[in-house]
């Protein structure tokens, strides 16, 4: 699914070079929910960004579905992000001069060939896949933090994405709400076999996904599969 | 999407109130400013009654003298001139001689009415399209007999007589009695060919039918058979013109004297120094001015417009992120600016509707009626399109290049 091949990313100014990512290798197979944890700048959101096709590598290759992206254009980079990825952030993103229903409606207004009846109907699904159906005309700024990452996660999956990306997603909420999050992304990686990609600082979070990466000073220095996640369930 | 981003673009202007009104402001005051000027333009220049064809007329209101001494003299051409050497011309449907306006005074129960009279021949009605509100003009058979008859505005009809009818009832105008023929419509005072309050026969000024020279006190109005003909006029002219010169009685003297549209004669007086066409100048001149008029409130509103759009980085991530290309980016901006711009429009519109009233009823221009038709309305609107895209397209460009890892991080590089 994503395969990234010597990854290394690096910051420059006028008189200071800083290495965000070092000789990174990673391949994430379909229908995987993966963690990363690591110290703050240790350079996890960075991965995340360059998975999303968010930002690009000083060196190195990324392929999404086997296909190396470093020579993509503008618009095309964009259509892979409509079509394949899905993110989740920290601090939500949501737009709040729109409605919930119009915030989740987002990523399908730069997809083509679909109605806006259709649009519509799949928000209101996504709302109700995150319990918020009742919400749909209020504003985010009317709407708990909890509510509004659910808001967050109903846009990233309206598109069906095949990967969702998500970071921090549980960082600015208390544990009660975390878990709510937390609980709807393994619901989405179990019944609709989304791939997830998850930043997270939180061990609890961490374990409960299938396979946890290590980062330390912009290296992967452990890559293993979790002993809580419940493999029952998958 | 569009309703989208009109969604987007009436929440962001209910949201910086301030902003909206600075925008806003700025927007509709200099549109209306340049709504007045393209409706003064229009009025002096434009097709009016009863300037209407004006694609097929003429005028020749100057006469310049260039002696071989070095010393020059110009002024409106004489009726002597115009009677053997213009009317005489052989492309032109029909040729009118008229003289300049006078001002003369009436008096109306011990009260001073100052009025404009203009002497006109027959072919002046003929060529003029005046819109008579009672009777009609004066015929040949006056002009030939230099009857006492007179046109008068409706001005002059309201001062003088009252509201009531004015045909057949007599006016005396500097001392001398005039018969009413007919009652037009005012003519504004910007349209110098065809203007006055009172119109009589041109051979009550039979004095100066004959006064020889070039230069005196008459204008002609000349009309073509078609808009073709028009260049066909000029250089018939401009040949009888050379032979005129070549007969010159002071050998080396130049004359200068063109058959010219409204526009073309104001554009060569001021602009040509009575010789020149001006008028490449003057379309420099209007579209400098415009675009220089234009560029302060825009370049202020793309200041506006970057910090209020830096505000909204995290959408432009979000929107990055989920797809839109920096195209898209560009269009949603240009899209809110336009929406923006006509919103000014609108307020433009309402500005300039009152301050054109406000020129019309306070008489600064003699019979002004300053209108938004829809040649104004359709340049306003064109206005406010280029205004928008003038204002939004720096600042969409400028966003639409940010990473999306930066717009989301807050736009900073």
């Amino acid at each position: 699914m994503i395969t990234l091949k010597n990854i290394e990313k690096v910051y420059q100014t006028k008189t200071i070079e800083t290495v965000a990512l070092h000789n990174v290798n990673l391949h994430i197979p379909k229908g995987e929910f993966v963690s990363v944890m690591g110290p703050s700048g240790c350079g996890k959101s960075t991965l995340l960004n360059i998975m999303g096709l968010l930002d690009e590598p000083t060196n190195g290759i990324v392929e999404i579905d086997g296909l190396p992206i470093s020579r993509y254009k503008d618009k095309e980079l964009a259509h892979i992000r409509n079509q394949k990825l899905g993110f989740v952030f920290q601090s939500y993103h949501l737009i709040n001069d729109l409605s919930v229903l119009d915030n989740v409606e987002l990523p399908l207004l730069y997809r083509t060939g679909v109605s806006a009846a259709e649009t519509r109907r799949l928000a209101l699904t996504a709302l109700e896949k995150v319990g918020l159906s009742a919400r749909t005309k209020h504003y985010p700024t009317q709407l708990s933090g909890g509510q509004r990452q659910r808001v967050a996660i109903a846009r990233a999956l309206i598109g069906q994405p095949e990967i969702i990306l998500a970071d921090e997603p549980t960082g600015n909420l208390d544990s009660v709400m975390g878990e709510e999050i937390m609980n709807i992304l393994l619901n989405l990686n179990r019944h609709d076999g989304t791939t997830i990609v998850m930043v997270t600082h939180d061990e609890n979070m961490a374990q409960k996904t299938e396979r946890l990466i290590r980062f330390f000073d912009g290296q992967q220095v452990s890559d293993a599969k979790t002993t809580a996640f419940d493999y029952q369930k998958v | 999407m569009l309703k989208n981003y009109l969604k987007i673009a009436w929440k962001v202007l209910l949201r910086r109130k301030f902003f909206t009104f600075i925008s806003l402001f700025g927007i509709s005051f200099t549109l209306m400013v340049l709504m007045v000027a393209t409706s003064l333009f229009d009025h002096t220049f434009g097709p009016q009654i009863p300037e209407r064809d004006m694609d097929k007329l003429l005028f020749v209101n100057m006469m310049r003298e260039e002696h071989s001494e070095g010393y020059s003299s110009s002024g409106p051409p004489s009726y002597h001139f115009l009677d053997r050497n213009v009317r005489t011309l052989q492309t032109p449907e029909q040729v009118s001689i008229n003289s300049m306006f006078f001002q003369v005074n009436s008096y109306i129960n011990n009260r001073k009415l100052a009025l404009d009279i203009k002497y006109t021949d027959r072919e002046f009605w003929d060529i003029l399209e005046f819109e008579f509100l009672e009777g009609g003009p004066f015929g040949q058979q006056e002009v030939a007999g230099a009857s006492r008859v007179a046109v008068i505005n409706e001005n002059t009809r309201n001062q003088y007589f009252g509201e009531g009818e004015a045909v057949g009832k007599t006016i005396e105008v500097d001392q001398v009695k005039y018969k009413v023929v007919g009652v037009v419509k005012d003519v504004p005072v910007l349209r110098v060919n065809s203007y006055a309050d009172v119109w009589v026969p041109i051979t009550l000024r039979s004095q100066d039918f004959n006064k020889p020279g070039f230069r005196g006190l008459y204008f002609a109005t000349i009309k073509a058979h078609s808009p073709d003909d028009v260049p066909k006029i000029k250089d018939e002219y401009a040949a009888m013109l050379q032979k005129l010169e070549d007969q010159h009685a002071v050998k080396g003297s130049k004359l200068s004297s063109f058959p010219d549209t409204i526009l073309e004669a104001f554009a060569r007086t001021f602009l040509g120094r009575g010789r020149e066409p001006g008028l490449a100048i003057l379309y420099t001149i209007l579209a400098g001015l415009t675009f220089l008029f234009m560029l302060l409130p825009a370049i202020n509103l793309v200041s506006i417009n970057i910090s209020r759009i830096m505000e909204r980085s995290s959408e432009i991530g979000v929107r990055k992120a989920f797809g839109a290309t920096s195209s898209t980016i560009i269009g949603q901006f240009i899209v809110e600016n336009v929406f923006l711009t006509l919103l000014g429009g609108i307020l433009g519109f309402a500005l300039s509707a009152a301050v054109l009233k406000l020129i019309n009823d306070s008489g600064v221009i003699v019979y002004a009626n300053l209108g938004l038709n829809l040649r104004v309305f359709t340049w306003g609107l064109l206005l406010s399109l280029i205004f928008g895209l003038i204002s939004g397209v720096y600042p969409a460009y400028k966003m639409s290049r940010l990473k999306a890892v930066e717009a989301l991080k807050g736009g900073s590089k």
